[in-house]
């Protein structure tokens, strides 16, 4: 799969993209000279330079290491989110789709009560009685955003269940468990990897909006949110602080969606 | 269609009540209860006056109690008073803010419409060519743009470079009482503009790629051959056959867009310095103004629960074989 993904020529830019910056976010830090936090008094807010590539900020912090661990940050927020999402979807959308009758009748209204909420809405108010913290944004955010996954599953489940394959399993004795785990689900889980790289897309969106309404990430902890706060702030002053780190929010979101648009080409080969 | 529409409205009961349950809950996560935001931090709290409070707002009483008379007050549209200092009902303060929330997501809404039809159809015509990749290009990026980044860029562009719009509220402060009804409208126009533009942004694009894929597989029905064998031109063939039953989609997607499109107020709102339903969430939660976060949480809601349900009945208009009753 992973050779019919790098034979397009955006499953190829999106990988690449999405590689670099796993490896700017986990090997960078003990490459680039600067702390995210170290404050210089006599570099303040200076412009791309070569000693500064991406410039300084109004304490003389060096942007590109505040970018770099403001993409662990970014990251790993959104790889425990889409987590969390991914599991309360399966296993919700499991027992909704194989059990149906009654489970099914509640699980499915409590996907359309969820999708009534506008998830920023909803995600403000969880936030407002939580801290802020970077856990709890990762958790409030996979906890608003597992109806699709949950949706999926429950239509592969229904189509699935029917099967001949799965009515041999039954005649050849096995238990409900093994059919579900060994038989349905793997067959079940192709179009989760397509919401699951669009999900990513989606947290990171959200996270950096959250931190740059001052919910999300806190300062000093540096996000690609929270980084564009202070852009705004010196909008007039240092166009560098607002331009790179939405570049950043950009290409990676960009990135994450257009791996999910070549897996669903791959994987559904009516669309090739 | 008249079974239909009840049984699309006993939906809908169930579903607000499961918002009133959920928003209920979250209203109980705080540590220590609902009260603790106003207790905790508060030097002056003795005892016996929390427990007065608590009376007060019958938290003595069991759970399902609590749900119940939380609930009659919400259906009086009573959410109690604002945490904040000028402690007035929160209702009040919603509905002086509502309309322009309303009015701006109509907006947008419309010029989604307007737009992105055009759009769609222009580049389904043309599937395949260097003008439609293109197109699918720019929709990726408008899906993918954050849309306060935006917001940003929009302000530095035409706010500070460029001087051209106003970056900040609903119309101008200095000289508004003076100006003439056209003036104004001029006036509220040019501060629309920046905010218009990042609350149709994601909407146009994603809009305009669902059509034209939903155009494109249209395209390839059996009754569209059958229309061109027919020797009919193709306008017609596009405009009247086509496009119509691509747009029959469109009506839920219209629907399920509703939350984000609410949900982008929040952003717009705060950036822009917009006095709608958005900003006062924001403030409410900087502010830990919980009743004002949870009336709005549910208003919200209920806003996308109705634009939903009208969707549907759009939709069952639209469609002969709902609206003739016939089973799908």
């Amino acid at each position: 799969m992973l050779r019919r993904i790098v034979e397009t020529k955006q499953g190829l830019f999106s990988l690449v993209i999405l590689m670099t910056l796993l490896f700017i976010a986990l090997f960078g830090p003990s490459f680039y000279p600067y702390h995210p936090n170290e404050i210089n008094v006599h570099a303040i807010l200076q412009g791309p330079s070569l000693k500064h590539p991406l410039g300084t900020d109004l304490l003389g912090r060096d942007l590109l290491s505040r970018m770099i661990y403001g993409a662990r940050i970014s990251l790993q927020v959104s790889v425990v989110a889409v987590g969390i999402s991914l599991v309360i979807g399966i296993v919700l959308g499991t027992l909704a789709g194989y059990l149906g009758g009654l489970v099914d009748q509640i699980i499915s209204r409590l996907i359309d009560i969820m999708l009534c909420f506008p998830t920023i809405f909803l995600i403000l108010a969880v936030i407002a009685y939580l801290e802020p913290s970077i856990i709890n944004i990762m958790i409030v955010i996979g906890l608003t955003s597992w109806m699709g996954v949950a949706r999926l599953i429950r239509a592969e489940f229904l189509t699935l269940k029917e099967r001949e394959f799965v009515l041999a399993a039954k005649i050849y004795g096995a238990s409900t468990f093994r059919i579900i785990f060994r038989h349905i689900l793997p067959n079940a889980l192709p179009p989760v990897l397509v919401s699951a790289s669009l999900g990513m897309g989606q947290a990171i969106l959200i996270e950096s909006a959250l931190s740059f309404l001052g919910i999300g990430v806190q300062p000093p902890t540096p996000s690609w949110g929270n980084l564009l706060i202070e852009g705004k702030e010196t909008l007039e002053i240092a166009w560098w602080l607002s331009i790179f780190p939405g570049l950043a929010i950009l290409l990676t979101v960009l990135a994450f969606l257009l791996l999910g648009e070549t897996l669903q080409d791959v994987l559904n080969p009516r669309r090739r | 269609m008249f079974i239909y529409i009840i049984k699309r409205l006993l939906i809908m009961l169930v579903t607000f009540w499961g918002i009133t349950v959920i928003s209920f809950g979250i209203l109980h996560l705080a540590p220590g209860g609902p009260l603790s935001p106003l207790t905790d931090f508060n030097p002056k709290m003795t005892p016996e006056f929390r427990e007065k409070l608590i009376k007060m707002y019958g938290l003595d009483k069991p759970l399902h109690i609590q749900y119940w008379n939380w609930l009659k007050g919400i259906l009086k549209l009573d959410f109690g008073r604002s945490f904040s200092l000028d402690q007035r009902p929160v209702w009040d303060k919603i509905k002086e803010r509502l309309p322009v929330t309303l009015l701006i997501n109509s907006l947008a809404l419309l010029l989604i419409i307007l737009i992105s039809i055009p759009l769609g159809v222009f580049s389904a015509v043309r599937a395949g060519s260097k003008t439609d990749q293109f197109f699918t290009f720019i929709t990726l990026f408008g899906y993918a743009m954050p849309s306060f980044w935006l917001a940003l860029m929009l302000m530095m562009i035409f706010g500070v470079k460029l001087q051209l719009l106003p970056i900040s509220g609903l119309h101008s402060v200095v000289g508004y009482e003076q100006m003439t009804t056209w003036e104004k409208i001029w006036d509220w126009t040019r501060h629309l503009i920046c905010p218009l533009f990042v609350a149709t942004f994601g909407g146009i694009a994603g809009f305009s790629r669902y059509l034209r894929n939903s155009l494109v597989e249209v395209l390839q029905a059996d009754y569209i051959t059958y229309a061109r064998a027919k020797g009919l031109p193709e306008r017609v063939i596009i405009y009247k056959h086509a496009l119509r039953n691509a747009l029959l989609p469109m009506i839920t997607l219209l629907g399920l867009s509703l939350p984000g499109l609410i949900g982008g107020s929040v952003i717009f709102e705060t950036i822009f310095g917009i006095p709608g339903l958005g900003q006062l969430m924001w403030q409410a939660v900087m502010g830990r103004d919980y009743p004002v976060i949870m009336a709005n949480l549910i208003l919200v809601s209920i806003l996308t629960l109705l634009g939903n349900f009208l969707a549907d009945l759009g939709y069952a208009l639209a469609d002969p074989r709902i609206r003739l009753g016939e089973k799908r």
